[in-house]
């Protein structure tokens, strides 16, 4: 794959890393000029791929994320987060909105179908108990229909 | 985040700032549960001008916090929310739940 950038960070799938991933995702894609609204859809969709790894995926587990960005040609961000935590035993399922594995916790089951509205498209490839990986792209400088 | 209670009017007013997610969602919840449950307002108002930022479990804190006013017959109010945020609760149709607040001062013109 060619790419003109590209950021690899692996650290533990602790929440108070949520906002690192955040942060990480800013400073790589601040110099490619986003428009405000990519910065925020894309600071979005990174926080819930890392938010699913560290609250599904190492539910009862520890372990690390990993995160890949890439500028590809064009201006497309290529984005991977991945676990090794216990898998998705049904992804059409798991990737309908409003569908939570854990009503209990107050989760709302919307986190795939927000990626899936702030991407281009998204890529989910998944073993159980050998961990999950989700692929993402946005081109930046399109425009999307707001409102 | 600060936590309001107006006797009078029986609303808690919560100012949130900063970031909300699922790392900072649960310090939220117990403070907010706290205050309901002690004044039993009738109107919970989030008021969001200082939120940075939101994700899904923000919606989920929402969410929940919905089903424990709606028990007490009350409503929740959310106000000012940024246009990112306001773009995230449209998505997720909390405007069924909650009455949404949003008036943008005018642009100023320079
Ligand atoms: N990395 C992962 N490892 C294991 N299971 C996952 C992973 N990501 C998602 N899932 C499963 O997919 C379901 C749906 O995920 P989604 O993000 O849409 O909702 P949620 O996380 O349950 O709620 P929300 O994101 O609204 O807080 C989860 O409840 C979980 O069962
Ligand atoms: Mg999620």
């Amino acid at each position: 794959m060619k790419f003109t950038n590209e950021f690899k960070c692996v650290f533990p799938a602790v929440s108070a890393n949520e906002a690192l991933a955040r942060a990480s995702l800013s400073a790589f894609l601040i110099p490619a000029d986003p428009t405000a609204q990519e910065l925020a859809d894309l600071r979005t969709v990174i926080s819930e791929a890392v938010t699913n790894a560290i609250v599904h995926g190492y539910r009862n587990s520890s372990g690390e994320v990993s995160i890949c960005l890439r500028m590809l040609p064009d201006r497309v961000l290529y984005i991977r987060v991945s676990d090794k935590g216990c898998g998705i035993p049904d992804i059409q399922k798991a990737m309908e909105p409003l569908y939570t594995s854990v009503p209990e916790e107050e989760r709302a089951g919307l986190g795939f179908a927000i990626m899936q509205e702030f991407t281009d498209n998204l890529h989910v490839r998944s073993t159980p108990n050998h961990g999950t990986t989700l692929t993402m792209r946005r081109k930046l400088g399109q425009i999307y229909a707001e409102e | 985040m600060q936590l309001h209670y107006d006797i009078n009017k029986n609303q808690l007013l919560v100012l949130l700032d900063g970031e909300i997610d699922h790392h900072s969602s649960n310090q939220i919840r117990t403070e907010i549960d706290t205050a309901i449950y002690a004044h039993m307002p009738r109107t919970l108002i989030f008021d969001f001008q200082n939120v940075t930022f939101m994700d899904s479990s923000g919606i989920g804190l929402i969410m929940g916090r919905h089903k424990i006013l709606r028990n007490l017959d009350s409503e929740i109010i959310i106000k000012q929310p940024s246009p990112q945020i306001a773009r995230i609760l449209r998505l997720s149709s909390m405007d069924r739940l909650a009455e949404i607040q949003i008036n943008y001062p005018e642009e100023v013109i320079s």
